[in-house]
């Protein structure tokens, strides 16, 4: 668990892995296995965060690997970091993950959405009780209640913006607003640049 | 979807918390805007630390099958578009293969469904997509109509106008890209040209460069189609010469 925490703390790291993903895009595989050791943990811990379900979250985290390994040619360092690149990827596809099952497995909206949003102490107990990142931690702290609410939602619940509207019982244009702006108020004390 | 509305979309955009159809039109906006460009990245770059935070150390079995797996997977080449297919009416196309403009189309009515919900915020989902899909259809009836014909034309100020006429389903299908923004307040209205007298055939979508339409009403004898720059709401007769005239392919 710990080595993972490593990961992204150090921004030193990042060009390595810029240099990792370079050598990957020629094919190389012993570039892969480094980047593998390099995010394997943060890809689980992303999609495991959005799809909960273990064996689920593997599947989907291997998924991402393999893609990772397929489109890094395309990938445009230009456009943001490695590790961010890796991390969106991963987060798009366990959202879209638990979207399909939902959209398969049940049509009713409103019923499936209360289903999945269980009582918000209980997502907010189960993330926080993930966060490894102190910053994190108390950056989140840092969000007004609905911009937290909202953000870990979306984020960590792959909820759209409409459900949290209908989870949090707010407008549609205050979550839209919301999420906006508790990553800005995130991103100023993460000091996050892009 | 007004520019105001799209700007403040980067938070969901960053959280992958819009819908596929809202996504792919926040990135073209994005496209032309610098400023959202950033703010994205910066918000991307954000939602990552979230993701980083709930790190979770994988299984070694997991390693070994990754690893296993990419040995088998072909690598795309650099230039290679993302998995979304784009279907283009080429500016100097002559003949538009019917099946990829109905592709391109089933993804601009798409776009429109959303738009025609940001009005309706009280109809569900499901009213939505079988609108949007009705659309979609009677669009795509044209298209794919065995007798289907079409014509592609440049308009003023560049853009390319492609309308498509099926005499046996007695409609027609205007699409467009690169429209200019009519001026405020105003609307482009489609008229049939029935030889001369002009027949209201609805309204297009203000805000969107690229968009097919489906010609309301019949075809009936019509010779051709105008577009002129109307009032918003549109008007019963033409108040302005058109800003591009059609004949339809015979």
């Amino acid at each position: 668990m710990k080595e993972a925490v490593q990961i992204g703390r150090n921004p030193a790291h990042e060009p390595d892995l810029q240099e990792l993903v370079r050598r990957v895009a020629l094919g190389d595989e012993d570039a892969f296995a480094a980047v593998y050791d390099a995010v394997a943990s943060g890809v689980l811990g992303v999609v495991r965060a959005v799809v909960r379900d273990r064996a689920q979250s593997e599947e989907v985290a291997q998924e991402v690997l393999v893609e990772v390994w397929r489109t890094a040619p395309r990938y445009r360092p230009d456009r943001g970091t490695a590790m961010n690149w890796i991390l969106t990827l991963a987060h798009r596809r366990a959202v879209d993950r638990v979207r399909s099952v939902e959209a398969a497995a049940a049509r009713d909206h409103k019923a499936s959405l209360l289903e999945r949003v269980p009582e918000y102490d209980e997502v907010v107990e189960h993330v926080e009780a993930r966060l490894e990142r102190e910053q994190v931690r108390r950056c989140l702290r840092t969000l007004t209640e609905i911009q937290h609410q909202a953000v870990t939602l979306a984020y960590y619940r792959g909820l759209t913006y409409r459900e949290v509207s209908e989870a949090l019982a707010l407008p549609l244009g205050t979550v839209k607003t919301r999420l906006r702006d508790g990553l800005i108020r995130l991103r100023d004390c993460l000091g996050v640049t892009a | 979807m007004t520019t105001t509305d799209l700007h403040r979309l980067t938070g969901a955009y960053a959280l992958h918390a819009l819908s596929d159809e809202e996504s792919t039109a926040f990135e073209r906006h994005l496209a032309g805007c610098e400023a959202c460009a950033q703010e994205t990245a910066e918000l991307r770059a954000t939602a990552a630390r979230l993701g980083l935070a709930a790190a979770a150390t994988p299984a070694p079995a997991m390693r070994e099958q990754v690893l296993r797996r990419i040995g088998t997977v072909r690598q795309d080449s650099p230039g290679e578009p993302a998995r979304t297919l784009v279907a283009r009416t080429g500016r100097r196309t002559r003949t538009v293969s019917r099946w990829a403009l109905a592709a391109c189309l089933a993804a601009a009515t798409a776009l429109g469904g959303t738009a025609v919900w940001q009005h309706q915020q009280a109809q569900d989902a499901q009213d939505r997509a079988r609108r949007a899909t009705q659309a979609t259809d009677d669009i795509a009836a044209v298209l794919t109509a065995p007798d289907a014909r079409t014509r592609a034309a440049e308009l003023n100020g560049g853009a390319t106008g492609t309308v498509v006429v099926s005499r046996a389903r007695d409609r027609a299908v205007f699409a467009v890209s690169g429209m200019a923004e009519p001026p405020s307040g105003k609307v482009y209205q489609l008229w049939f040209d029935d030889n001369g007298t002009m027949r209201s055939a609805g309204l297009m979508d203000s805000h969107r460069a690229e968009q097919t339409v489906l010609l309301k009403g019949a075809v009936d004898g019509a010779s051709g189609m105008g577009i002129t720059v109307e009032p918003g709401g549109g008007s019963k007769q033409p108040t302005s010469t058109p800003v591009a005239l059609l004949s339809f392919p015979s």
